[in-house]
């Protein structure tokens, strides 16, 4: 296992050293111990490494993660996962504004709680919420599922597409085009088997609820504009 | 029947003229804005409204074929490992896959790799047509993250960030579902056949201090290899500029109003975002002024169709400039040949505009694989690289009779304005005088 200290390291040497791995030790572990909010850390990973950060991170941590597992033990800044392809990010704290944003695949799980704009435009990556998600979360959501134990802010799931978004709190309100839906067998399977992934099993799947499109705004027309 | 009826007395108004008074009847019936490719048509102050000296008494000039005029440019100098070093000063401009079709996007890559330039892919994501027929790769990373993964980032050999286009500064991107094919949908990840919105906003940084940490990331992404460029739409281009700067690119790329788009309202197109003739000039200032001219390089767009144009804006102070709609044009779009084939579709060669509209028989801005067929991508590679060259000939030409034996050596000081907007919008001085409006207190 290889350990960085960001007290002494460079953020260049961690990602290089990352981008190596996939010659040098494929399947290896790296701590990084005092990331102290730095940016960019663990970016572009392409490797089934397992990362762990003791710590808080700053922006886009674990950014375009592909295959790689990282663990970040504090909390996460903006932009926390973006565009992930493949892989898992887990945050045992909370997660700033646009966490998994345009993210396409792997799972985002936030322990506490994710600030604004949670899935923005995201592209077929699943995100779990174990506490509440901030304002504009799901903006655009393309695919991909959300689920939120907690509450969700206004405009859940403004001008969505195709992904769908499960809320087991309230609801401040929904964006345009966005509806409850019903809560199906297959549904409540993927909702269960999301929790059970995020290791949050105790939740109960029958307590959520659906919403999504109701792909109203997929044409142009004047009866959709304000 | 016309010809027999004496419309003599019929007097047309300026303010309600027939293409308003047609733009309000569309208005009214279809109840929708208009939406439309192509860049502004309406007349606004253009590089046309600047001429050269020329050599004189006091300067000599190069010999017209024989003497090097060096046209070469390196882009990426200030932080990238591995900058772009292009044979010649004018880029092919972003035009997604998705707007343009697949054969258009290989003729790009096969004209611009003729010639030693680069081409750059678009809202959309990159294609294998392209990457693989282009020698130098821009890689867009734009508001809708459309296509946007980390495999093509490490394949492109520049990455561009995108906030904002000259047609629609604060505008966000539009395809309509004519042309979401299966494959455009795929590469989306959007609903097939749907009118596809992009955002105008990016998902993950607000503001300049969040763009320099945002490229900080793409950098560690890219292992600090590949130039990192911003482009604005042209509007507060001094400020814009000065922000691209201090959030870390290495190059800045200003599209002025007139520059080309796939989609957007017509509105737009004629009333958001100011000409590229001021454009270049404000930019030039913020880059001198940060200490950054020549060092972070600067691109210019936006109705660049002569190698005047290009020699105009070089003189101005850009290091290159950057064609999407005389691209376009150079590759059959709009060809004469066509003009049947146009009309049934209610347009004419030299007309067509309906970008949008994906029945272009040219087979360029479709997405249908019947008529993209009309497209060979060989044929239209080289007529891209004929014209490219004819562009820098052209510019060399300008350069030798100004003495200079590289195109970077022209100056503002061997231009003039022909009107005064012109001078002082380029700070130039009217012609046969040296007064430049604004400066010295007129
Ligand atoms: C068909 C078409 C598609 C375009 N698509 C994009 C795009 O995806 N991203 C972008 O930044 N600009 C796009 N543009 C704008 C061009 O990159 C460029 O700014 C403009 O064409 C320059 O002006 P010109 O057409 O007068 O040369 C597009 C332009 C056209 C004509």
């Amino acid at each position: 296992m290889k350990e960085f200290n960001l007290d002494q390291e460079e953020i260049r040497g961690l990602n290089q050293h990352l981008h190596d791995m996939p010659s040098t030790d494929p399947n290896g572990s790296v701590t990084v111990t005092n990331p102290a909010g730095k940016h960019a850390l663990a970016v572009g990973i392409d490797t089934p490494a397992e990362v762990t950060i003791e710590g808080h991170v700053g922006y886009y941590c674990a950014g375009m993660n592909q295959q790689a597992t990282v663990h970040i033990n504090g909390n996460a800044g903006p932009g926390l996962a973006e565009n992930m392809m493949s892989g898992k990010v887990i945050v045992s704290g909370n997660a700033s504004q646009y966490c998994g944003a345009t993210a396409h695949g792997g799972l985002l799980v936030i322990r506490g709680d994710a600030s604004s704009r949670c899935g923005i435009s995201m592209k077929g990556v699943d995100i779990v919420v174990g506490g509440n998600v901030g304002h504009m979360s799901a903006f655009m959501a393309q695919t991909g599922r959300l689920v939120v134990c907690g509450d969700a802010g206004a405009a859940l799931g403004d001008s969505i597409y195709e992904a769908r978004l499960y809320v087991r709190g309230s609801v401040a309100n929904l964006g345009a085009d966005c509806i409850e839906k019903e809560m199906g067998e297959e549904h409540l399977q993927e909702v269960t088997e999301l929790l059970e992934a995020a290791g949050m099993t105790d939740c109960k799947a029958s307590d959520f609820r659906r919403y999504g499109s109701a792909r109203q705004l997929y044409h142009f027309n004047i009866d959709n504009a304000y | 029947m016309s010809s027999n009826r004496n419309d003599d007395w019929l007097r047309d108004s300026h303010t309600f003229s027939k293409p308003v008074i047609a733009e309000i009847q569309r208005a009214a019936r279809e109840g929708i804005y208009d939406i439309r490719g192509f860049g502004a048509k309406r007349h606004i102050p253009t590089f046309d409204d600047l001429v050269f000296l020329g050599a004189s008494m006091s300067r000599y000039p190069l010999e017209g074929y024989r003497e090097t005029c060096d046209t070469s440019v390196t882009l990426g100098t200030r932080f990238a490992k591995k900058p772009i070093e292009l044979k010649i000063p004018v880029t092919i401009a972003g035009m997604s896959f998705g707007a343009l079709s697949a054969q258009a996007k290989e003729a790009l890559g096969r004209g611009a790799s003729e010639v030693g330039t680069s081409t750059t892919t678009g809202d959309g994501g990159m294609t294998p047509e392209e990457r693989g027929h282009s020698d130098m790769l821009v890689y867009q990373l734009l508001p809708s993250r459309y296509g946007m993964n980390p495999d093509d980032l490490r394949k492109a050999d520049a990455i561009e960030i995108v906030v904002g286009q000259g047609a629609k500064p604060g505008g966000g991107g539009m395809l309509l579902g004519q042309k979401i094919s299966a494959r455009v949908a795929k590469m989306r990840h959007l609903p097939e056949g749907i009118d596809q919105r992009s955002a105008c906003r990016h998902p993950d940084w607000t503001g300049p201090d969040d763009l320099e940490i945002k490229i900080q990331e793409l950098r560690e992404i890219t292992d600090w290899e590949k130039p990192i460029y911003i482009k604005v739409g042209a509007s507060r281009v001094y400020f814009d500029t000065m922000l691209a700067v201090k959030a870390g690119a290495d190059v800045v790329v200003v599209d002025g109003m007139q520059g080309g788009t796939a989609a957007t309202q017509e509105v737009f197109i004629e009333n958001v975002g100011i000409p590229t003739l001021p454009a270049v000039r404000m930019a030039v200032a913020a880059l001198k002024e940060a200490g950054m001219h020549r060092k972070v390089q600067l691109i210019v767009s936006g109705g660049i169709r002569t190698g005047a144009d290009v020699a105009k804006a070089l003189a101005l102070g850009a290091d290159a400039v950057s064609i999407g709609s005389a691209a376009m044009i150079a590759m059959g779009d709009n060809s004469p040949e066509l003009d049947d084939e146009y009309r049934k579709i209610g347009s004419a060669s030299g007309y067509y505009d309906d970008w949008h509209a994906g029945r272009d028989p040219s087979g360029i801005s479709t997405q249908d694989p019947e008529l993209a067929k009309n497209l060979d991508p060989r044929i239209a590679g080289r007529r891209l690289a004929n014209y490219l060259r004819v562009l820098t000939l052209e510019a060399q030409t300008i350069a030798r009779a100004c003495g200079k034996s590289h195109v970077h050596n022209l100056e503002p000081e061997d231009m003039v304005a022909l009107t005064v907007e012109a001078a002082a919008m380029s700070g130039l001085p009217l012609a046969g005088t040296d007064w430049v409006p604004g400066r010295n207190g007129y």
